[in-house]
């Protein structure tokens, strides 16, 4: 590793352009402390622009530095508001790649702030012309700094609590056409779809107030939806009433009437921003509401490894930030989703520790300090014919999200709903009795379907559907593999 | 109609044996079983009337069967659950619940609206049943 190059004493600060590795962004020597911030970034530097400089480059940029060196520097205590670059190493098969690891001290950042967070974290950084591109991969949120976020309003426990659901993971559906519906009509499908089996229904990221259904419409007619089938089923029922707006008045005013109207959950899309987010977080909190969030927008910065932001990031923002549900991904669905990489994103939902683990793509050991813990939701292009793999991959604390598998059952909404609440209640039950579900996964539903007609129609339609593409966003790091021969 | 509380009210009646399936699956995991009944249905009553405490130090669910067995003598007209409790830290509790006994006749409940102002609606959802008193309500 390249050796400390900091220039001190009057010669640091004489007028001019320094290299940022001789400012002090650079410190290969400097071993974090318990309360930094740490960042590993991706960097692929210019041709020319050396990693370690790169490396210095990206502390300098996001922490205190300009382009040039000011003498302002010397009224405070610079040393330790320098973010340090402190390793670089490249990235295993990816030549001109390099992992970046840069400690923040904590006094950089206010409390509770995502957004004063982000600002120097992928604030001004990600368009620094010496690198062609830049990845924030991971960060290590240290707990003095996790106990300022007041975390998910509701969390997993007192969700399952309000709902009274335990020990499987949990149903929804998607309204489909997600755009067209009437209010009225919408509330039909809501209606059937809950009365069917499922525990939830939810608005599309999409739906907010358009002119073929304004929000007061949706809203109303969903509870109706709602009320007839808890009566009808004796079962708590939800339906993810999406309040994203044009601002946030119209959002508090969605949420308060969604509220007044006794509905158990609202829902926000990530293309809010992250102080809305914390605003909504806190009025969940305020009002007994479970805060669902739909992560609309992140695929545009997410899914490609030279440049943005890891989903991995994204969630740990998110638990601080506050919701209670977050997408994050199926793996066998019809959206992006690495297995090993996705298992990452749901061990950063839903544990109070996380170990580092480089072949999930998790860098750093993360404490939560006992901060709620977030139901990841699996959307996009699932069915009942998956249920086992679905448990084996995602496990129980989940919410499973069948929109097209519900709503594209040829009996009907609530067959489709029912197909899936039968297919979900026997592979639970199989695995808690001990059998091996995973192999025998097929053989249980077929079983299953012989006292289930809609499961029976639901595994014959879609039974060749699988989505294999290769993930563009995998892990770098594979285990090593043991002598096995 | 049939009331969808529980994790597995979608399978057919459960057998004893299938029942101390699933409670050795929880004992296994640490966790405590018991049981609960009630006569009010309502998916809000949380607080099912208790068949003694969760039987923490016990290893078999040949036990919770037996148990099961002498709450259906007194309260087979009624709903039963098995209530599974996880004490570890970060959980703290209930992690399965399931209805292991049913009413003969399920009556279901009565949606009550009481329109409001502009479209606005309250609803009110009562369990037939209760519209007996307490203890009378299916009928034994």
């Amino acid at each position: 590793m390249t050796k400390s190059m900091t220039i001190t004493g009057a010669a640091r600060y004489k007028s001019g352009v320094m290299e940022y590795k001789k400012m002090g962004y650079w410190e290969p020597d400097y071993e974090p402390k318990d309360t930094d911030v740490i960042a590993l970034f991706r960097i692929t530097p210019q041709d020319g622009v050396d990693e370690v400089e790169a490396a210095a480059a990206v502390a300098g940029e996001s922490s205190t530095a300009t382009w040039t060196v000011v003498w302002t520097d010397r009224l405070t205590a610079k040393e330790k508001y320098r973010a340090k670059a402190y390793r670089v190493d490249p990235v295993p098969n990816a030549p001109g790649q390099f992992f970046a690891y840069i400690a923040y001290d904590l006094d950089l950042f206010e409390p509770g702030s995502i957004a004063n967070l982000t600002a120097s974290i992928i604030g001004n950084v990600f368009g620094f012309k010496p690198l062609k591109a830049l990845r924030l991969e991971d960060m290590r949120l240290p707990v003095a700094y996790v106990k300022t976020f007041q975390g998910p309003a509701t969390g997993i426990v007192v969700e399952r609590e309000r709902l009274d659901k335990f020990g499987r993971p949990l149903l929804g559906a998607t309204v489909k056409p997600k755009l067209g519906l009437s209010g009225r009509n919408y509330g039909r499908v809501v209606y059937e779809a809950l009365k069917g089996g499922l525990d939830f229904t939810k608005d599309d990221e999409n739906i907010n107030s358009q002119p073929f259904m304004h929000w007061r419409e949706r809203f109303l007619y969903c509870m109706e939806a709602v009320n007839k089938a808890q009566a009808e089923t004796g079962e708590i029922k939800g339906t993810y009433l999406n309040v994203t707006a044009g601002t946030m008045e119209d959002m508090y005013e969605r949420a308060e009437f969604a509220a007044e109207l006794g509905s158990n959950i609202v829902m926000i899309d990530l293309v809010i921003g992250y102080t809305a987010i914390q605003s909504m977080a806190k009025w969940a909190r305020k009002n007994d509401m479970i805060l669902h969030l739909h992560r609309a927008g992140h695929s545009t910065y997410t899914r490609q490894k030279s440049h943005g932001v890891s989903f991995r990031v994204i969630a740990k923002w998110m638990r601080l930030a506050g919701v209670d549900h977050i997408h994050a991904g199926t793996v066998v669905g019809k959206l992006e989703g690495d297995p090993a990489t996705t298992k990452g994103y749901y061990d950063i939902c839903r544990e109070d520790f996380n170990p580092m683990r480089l072949e999930n793509g998790v860098f750093f050991d993360q404490h939560w300090a006992s901060l709620n813990k977030l139901m990841p939701v699996a959307s996009g292009g699932i069915h009942a014919g998956q249920m086992h793999q679905l448990i084996d991959l995602l496990g129980e604390d989940t919410i499973l999200q069948f929109g097209g598998g519900t709503i594209g059952h040829p009996m009907g909404v609530a067959a489709g709903a029912q197909a899936n609440r039968v297919a979900l209640e026997a592979m639970i039950f199989a695995r808690n009795a001990g059998r091996d579900y995973v192999n025998e996964g097929p053989q249980i539903l077929q079983d299953a379907a012989r006292h289930c007609l809609p499961l029976k129609q639901a595994l014959e339609i879609w039974k060749d559907v699988t989505f294999n593409y290769a993930s563009t966003d995998s892990p770098d790091f594979v285990p090593v593999a043991t002598a096995a021969e | 109609m049939r009331i969808t509380q529980g994790a597995f009210s979608f399978l057919p009646d459960l057998t004893d044996e299938q029942i101390a399936s699933q409670a050795q699956y929880c004992i296994d995991n640490g966790w405590a079983v018991s049981l609960e009944f009630t006569d009010d249905p309502h998916p809000r009553n949380t607080y099912w009337e208790m068949w003694g405490h969760p039987m923490f130090d016990n290893p078999d669910a040949a036990a919770l069967v037996m148990e099961l067995k002498e709450c259906r003598k007194v309260y087979g007209d009624r709903y039963i659950r098995l209530v599974a409790f996880d004490a570890s830290h970060g959980w703290e509790s209930v992690k399965l619940s399931f209805i292991v006994n049913r009413p003969t006749d399920e009556p279901g409940f009565r949606l009550a609206r009481q329109e409001g102002r502009g479209r606005l609606v309250r609803y009110t959802t009562t369990p037939y049943a209760t519209d007996r008193a307490a203890g009378s309500r299916y009928g034994a």
